[in-house]
C-alpha cells in the first residue's frame, strides 16, 4: 500500500461526495425505514416504534394488493415488450442497412422526451371513448375495422395498455444496447462457425446469442428498475385513479392526500426492496467482472 | 448458385428495410398527433376529425400554451442549467480521483456510489422533504430549500453524483496513466495535474454529462412534485397540471407538451452522439 501522503489528497477531494451520498442516499434510506417502523400516521405525532407492524398491515389494505398486481403486470408487459421490440429492431439492422442513422435516430428520440409529455399524447391516443365519441387509436381502429378497446381503463388488462407508451419510449434504448452487442461479436467467430458448416440461423443461435447475454442482463436490470418505480407516466396518463394505481402513486397519495408519513415510508420501503433484491447482486457481479478483466 | 444467394439476400434486405420503415411510421404516430392537433382551431376539435390535418392552421393554441407554460419553462432553465454544471464539477473530480489517485477502498466506495444510481427515489423522498423543511427553518430562508428551485437543484446534484462519477471515471480510465505519472514526476500535485493534464482532454466527458444531467433534470417530475411549490414548478409539473385540467382543449395540451419537450429534443438532434454515450454509460458499459 502506498503511503497515506499520496492518497490522502484524493480522499479529501472526494469527501464532499462521500458525505453527500452517505447522508442523502444511505442515511435517508435508513431514516425512511425507521419511519416505516413507527406509528407516525399523521403529521403531528412523534411516532412510537412498532417494528414491522406497518409492513404486515399494508397487506390488509385492498388498494395495496391492487397496486402490486398492477406493478407486476406493467413490469412483465413493459420489460418483455421493450426487450423483444428493441432486440428485433437491432436484429433487423445489425448487418447494416441503408439509412441506418435515420432509423436509429427515429427509434431513439422518444428517450429525449419526458414521461409527462409522452403521457399526454398517449392519453389522447388511448382514449377509451368508443363509437361516435371515439378519438385516438379507437377512431383509427374503427376506420380500418379493428375492435375498439378500453385501453388503460380496462379493469383486467389496463396496465398492459399502460405499458405501451413505456415500450414506445424505451425500446429504442434497448435497440441501441443490442446493436452495440451485435456489433461486438467478432466477424472471425461467425466466419469460423460458417466454415464448420453452421447455417446462418445456427451461427446466430450458437455464436451470437450467447455473446448477447451480458447486454440482455443490463437491459433487463435497467428496464426492471424503471418499471418498479414507474410514476410520471401513470400520473400523466390517468392521474391518481385506482384503475391504474401502482405503489409509487399509492405512496404519493399516502403522503400528500392521506397525510400518513409512516404508511408512505412503508410503501417506499417495499419499492426499494423490490429493486434492491436484483440490483445489488447485479452490481456486485459487474464490479467483480470488471476487476477480473 | 451465387445469383440465387444474391437474390435471396436482396429480398431479405428489402424485407428488413420494409419492416424498419413500418416501425418508423408507428414510432412517429405520436408526433403526428402532437403537431396536427396543436395547430387545429377549436372548431375542428370534434372526434370525427381527430386524425385529420387541420383545415385552417392556427397558432392560437400555441400562444395560449406558451402563456400558461412559460413560467415553468423558465423555472426549468434555472433548475437544469446550474444543476448540470454543478454535477459536472463534482463528477469530474470524483472520476479523476477514482481512476488516477485511488485510495484504499476506492472500489468498495465506487460500488456504494453506483447503488445510489439505482435506488428508487421514493425511498428517500419523505426524509428529503423533512430535511429541506428543516433547512428552511434553520436558515430562515422560507421557500428556498423546500418549495424552491435551490432545494430541487441540491437534490438533483446529489442524486446525480453516481452516474456523473461513473461517466467521468470510465472516461478517465482511458487516459494513459503515464501522462499522470509524468506530471507527478515533474512535481505537480493532484490538483495541478488535474488542471493541466486531465481537464484539457475532458471535453467529451463534459459534453456527455452536461447533456445527460440537463435532460434528466429537465424531464424530472418526481422530485419536482414532492419538493416544489406553485411558484417554483418546473415545466413538467406545470405541463401535467395544464393537461390534467378538464377545461384545457387538446390543441393546447399538445402544444404545451411540444413546448416542454423542445429543449431536450433540440439537444438530441444537435448532439445525439453525446446523448448516445450517456445512455450507454447508464448501462454500466465503459
Amino acid at each position: 500500500m502506498r503511503r497515506a501522503r499520496s492518497w490522502l489528497p484524493g480522499l479529501l477531494l472526494v469527501s464532499p461526495s462521500i458525505v453527500a451520498i452517505g447522508v442523502f442516499v444511505y442515511g435517508m434510506l435508513g431514516w425512511n425505514f425507521r419511519l416505516a417502523m413507527t406509528d407516525q400516521h399523521d403529521e403531528v405525532s412523534e411516532g412510537e416504534f412498532v417494528g414491522l407492524k406497518n409492513f404486515v398491515d399494508l397487506w390488509d389494505v385492498p388498494r395495496w394488493h391492487v397496486s402490486v398486481d398492477h406493478a407486476v403486470m406493467f413490469t412483465v408487459v413493459f420489460v418483455l415488450g421493450a426487450l423483444l421490440l428493441g432486440w428485433f429492431l437491432a436484429f433487423l439492422m445489425e448487418k447494416g442497412i441503408r439509412g441506418e442513422g435515420t432509423f436509429r435516430a427515429v427509434y431513439l428520440f422518444p428517450m429525449a422526451v419526458s414521461f409527462v409529455a409522452t403521457g399526454i399524447v398517449w392519453r389522447w391516443l388511448m382514449n377509451s371513448g368508443t363509437g361516435e365519441r371515439a378519438v385516438g387509436l379507437n377512431r383509427l381502429f374503427d376506420v380500418i375495422g379493428l375492435p375498439q378497446w378500453q385501453w388503460f381503463r380496462d379493469p383486467d388488462w389496463g396496465m398492459a395498455a399502460m405499458a405501451i407508451p413505456a415500450i414506445w419510449q424505451m425500446s429504442g434504448y434497448v435497440m441501441a444496447l443490442f446493436l452495440a452487442g451485435f456489433r461486438g461479436v467478432p466477424e472471425e467467430l461467425r466466419e469460423a462457425a460458417r466454415v464448420d458448416g453452421c447455417t446462418e440461423w445456427g451461427v446466430y443461435r450458437h455464436v451470437v446469442l450467447p455473446l448477447l447475454r451480458p447486454v440482455t442482463l443490463s437491459a433487463l436490470i435497467i428496464l426492471g428498475h424503471i418499471s418498479l418505480k414507474v410514476f410520471d407516466l401513470i400520473v400523466a396518463v390517468s392521474g391518481k385513479q385506482i384503475v391504474t394505481d401502482v405503489p409509487a402513486v399509492f405512496m404519493w397519495v399516502a403522503v400528500f392526500d392521506a397525510h400518513d408519513p409512516a404508511k408512505g415510508a412503508t410503501i417506499a420501503s417495499y419499492i426499494v426492496l423490490s429493486v434492491a433484491v436484483f440490483v445489488i447482486p447485479y452490481l456486485v457481479w459487474s464490479v467483480r467482472k470488471e476487476r477480473r478483466s | 448458385m451465387t445469383a440465387v444467394v444474391t437474390r435471396r439476400a436482396g429480398a431479405a434486405t428489402w424485407v428488413r428495410f420494409g419492416l424498419l420503415l413500418a416501425f418508423v411510421v408507428v414510432f412517429l404516430i405520436p408526433i403526428y398527433v402532437l403537431l396536427a392537433t396543436s395547430f387545429k382551431p377549436l372548431t375542428e376539435a370534434d372526434p370525427g376529425q381527430a386524425w385529420n390535418l387541420p383545415r385552417t392552421w392556427t397558432g392560437e393554441a400555441w400562444r395560449v400554451a406558451w402563456e400558461k407554460l412559460s413560467p415553468g419553462l423558465w423555472n426549468s432553465v434555472l433548475l437544469a442549467v446550474p444543476g448540470a454544471l454543478l454535477s459536472c464539477a463534482l463528477g469530474s473530480m470524483n472520476g479523476y480521483v477514482l481512476s488516477k489517485w485511488r485510495f484504499p477502498g476506492a472500489d468498495v466506495l465506487f460500488t456504494l456510489f453506483l447503488f445510489g444510481m439505482f435506488i428508487p427515489y421514493q425511498g428517500v423522498m419523505i426524509p428529503l422533504v423533512q430535511l429541506l423543511v428543516k433547512l428552511n427553518e434553520w436558515t430562515g430562508l422560507q421557500g428556498v430549500f423546500y418549495g424552491g428551485i435551490p432545494g430541487l437543484v441540491l437534490a438533483h446534484v446529489v442524486y446525480g453524483i453516481p452516474i456523473c462519477t461513473l461517466i467521468f471515471r470510465n472516461y478517465y480510465v482511458t487516459i494513459p496513466d503515464e501522462l499522470v505519472e509524468a506530471s507527478r514526476v515533474d512535481g505537480a500535485g493532484m490538483l495541478r495535474t488535474y488542471w493541466s493534464v486531465v481537464l484539457p482532454v475532458s471535453a467529451p466527458a463534459f459534453a456527455v454529462v452536461i447533456i445527460w444531467q440537463f435532460t434528466s433534470l429537465w424531464n424530472d417530475f418526481l422530485f419536482a412534485v414532492f419538493l416544489t411549490s406553485p411558484t417554483s414548478w418546473p415545466a413538467t409539473v406545470m405541463l401535467n397540471n395544464i393537461a390534467g385540467a378538464q377545461a384545457t382543449p387538446y390543441s393546447q395540451q399538445m402544444a404545451a407538451a411540444v413546448l416542454a419537450s423542445i429543449p431536450t429534443m433540440l439537444i438530441y438532434v444537435l448532439l445525439g452522439r453525446f446523448f448516445m454515450r450517456g445512455l450507454m454509460a447508464g448501462a454500466l458499459k465503459g
